[in-house]
């Protein structure tokens, strides 16, 4: 199993979240996160005095899927989330070792 | 209804009586003056005055604050509005009226007297400017404690994000005694500077001067808060500091046209003045900061609002509206200056530019109520002067400026003035207060 972990533009989550809908995922973790690349930040002025914003909001996105299944997300989510400007994001996919279900106690690829 | 409209007629016709049987000593003799009555148009609009300035502190300018302060100190920041609204209470009430608007007999020129501790004396039916006002005299000191309660409360604004609770509510406690009771007596309550023909008809040098000023020694004696010049200290929320500002100006209206202690045409003229002269140093600071920095900014626009409406107030009830308009625009650029630019230069920290709006407001607006003073207004302002308008403000500041700085050095000696460096990292709303907004 593997654990898919994408950085995307806020802007892009609805539309990840159909590409992957519609490959039968159906689950999935998202987190309001900071953070930069290549991308610069902004500056904000408060009477007279600048700040530089070096980090930029993002979300992260979690999924948990089969093996077989991974390079597809991977290509379903850097369609889907692909503006083509700087900034937008990055995937990791991450060797998951166990998944259980909390309600039911099932492991492995059910739990999924 | 019925019983009503016959009671109605029936005083009506013995009073009509009553005139008829008063006997011809009437064209003898000038009539005795009757006893001053209450008046209550008058006593309704200070009564409703009252509660405006009371919210221009909680919460204006708890919030107008309270958005331009780093998260972490946000409710530290409230609660010292809050706190200072309920200690001057109990101060004013006890004595702080009394040496502010008593005779003080052989001190009268410097400090009023002790008679009316606790209220002593007073009562319902007392009047405050009796022949003239006709509102009742707790009316007047509750108008006058509120005044008595913003002053402070602005000075926070300097010392933001930095000083301990306990060294804020000492110094407050002793300042609103030993600064604001006397300068409130200089002016207005029957001192030096009221005798001299200082025009300030709200509060330019009692409230605005005052706390500017002392805000600047705060700043200067507690120093810098820990990383300025290194670290984002941006507001954290700028919808809460127009909400604030937004009350302030609406309270604003019973800090001005209130100062009249008459619902009449001179408050209606300091109402205008005080939105005229807003809306123009608002618009004058935006459009300044557009120039500089390219674009216009909402801290931008809600400060210069507030800069005006304290350059206002001195002049208020008497200028007129075209004389309130350039104080307004004066009052935007000029504190815009000074709160950006003189603030950088001189390399002080002034959190929340309490000496840039406050002081440097104040300061604008008392020298042109000596320029603008339009005797068709108010005839007080007749012998307007600006070197009389000058020894008011340094008189003021002098007073303010020693006095402040004295009250710190001894609350340093008590309990020190700023939290660690730890605590003031983690921030005053957990360190100082235990609590937290953060999820």
């Amino acid at each position: 199993m593997k654990l898919v972990i994408a950085i995307i533009k806020p802007s892009r989550l609805e539309e990840v979240r159909q590409a992957l809908n519609s490959l039968d995922v159906h689950g999935m973790t998202v987190t309001e996160v900071k953070g930069y690349g290549r991308q610069k930040g902004h500056s904000e002025i408060y009477r007279g005095t600048e700040y530089a914003v070096h980090f930029l909001p993002k979300l992260k996105i979690e999924i948990a899927v089969e093996d077989a299944q991974s390079d597809a997300i991977v290509s379903a989510i850097r369609d889907s989330a692909q503006t083509g400007r700087i900034g937008d994001g990055k995937i990791f996919v991450l060797d998951l070792l166990a998944v259980t279900r909390i309600r039911t106690g099932e492991t492995g690829a059910a739990a999924l | 209804m019925k019983l009503n409209n016959t009671l109605a007629a029936l005083g009506s016709a013995l009073g009509a009586l009553a005139l008829l049987a008063v006997p011809a000593l009437a064209q003898d003799a000038a009539p005795a003056t009757p006893a001053p009555a209450l008046d209550t148009g008058n006593t309704a609009w200070m009564l409703t005055s009252t509660a405006l300035v009371l919210m221009m502190t909680i919460p204006g300018l708890a919030l107008f604050y309270g958005g331009m302060v780093r998260r972490k100190n946000v409710l530290a920041t409230i609660m010292q509005s809050f706190a200072i609204t309920c200690l001057i209470t109990i101060i004013w009430f006890v004595v702080g009226y009394s040496i502010a608007f008593t005779d003080g007999g052989p001190t009268q020129a410097w400090l009023g007297g002790f008679s009316k501790i606790f209220h002593n004396g007073i009562t319902t039916a007392t009047l405050w400017a009796p022949g003239v006002a006709n509102i009742p005299e707790f009316v007047f000191s509750m108008f006058q404690l509120t005044f008595a309660i913003i002053t402070p409360a602005l000075i926070a604004g300097a010392f933001a994000e930095r000083m301990k609770f306990s060294a804020m509510l000492i110094f407050m406690g002793l300042w609103s005694l030993i600064v604001y009771s006397p300068i409130a007596h200089w002016v207005w309550g029957g001192g030096f500077l009221g005798g001299l023909g200082v025009l300030d008809f709200a509060g330019g040098t009692v409230v605005h001067i005052n706390a500017g000023v002392a805000g600047l020694v705060c700043a200067l004696v507690l120093g810098k808060r820990k990383g300025f010049g290194s670290t984002n200290m941006a507001p954290h929320n700028l919808v809460i500091s127009v909400i604030g500002a937004s009350l302030l100006w609406v309270g604003w209206f019973g800090f001005n046209a209130g100062s009249e202690l008459a619902a009449d045409g001179l408050a209606g003229a300091a109402m205008l003045n005080t939105q005229v002269a807003t809306a123009a140093a608002g618009l004058a600071w935006m459009f300044v900061e557009w120039i500089v920095v390219k674009k216009p900014s909402v801290l931008g626009i809600i400060s210069g609002a507030v800069a005006g409406l304290v350059a206002v107030t001195p002049a208020s009830g008497f200028v007129n509206p075209t004389g309130a308009l350039v104080i307004g625009i004066a009052a935007g650029i000029l504190c815009y200056l000074a709160a950006a630019h003189m603030k950088k230069m001189f390399g002080y920290d002034d959190s929340l530019d309490a000496f840039g709006v406050h002081g440097v407001g104040g300061i604008v607006g008392a020298l042109l109520t000596g320029v603008f003073a339009d005797p068709t207004i108010n005839s007080l302002g007749a012998n307007h002067s600006i070197v009389t308008q000058l020894i008011g403000i340094v008189a003021t500041i002098v007073w303010t400026a020693v006095a402040s700085f004295v009250i710190l050095m001894v609350v340093k000696l008590l309990v020190g003035l700023r939290p660690s460096e730890q605590d003031e990292e983690e921030g005053l709303d957990i360190t100082q207060h235990g609590e937290s907004v953060a999820e």
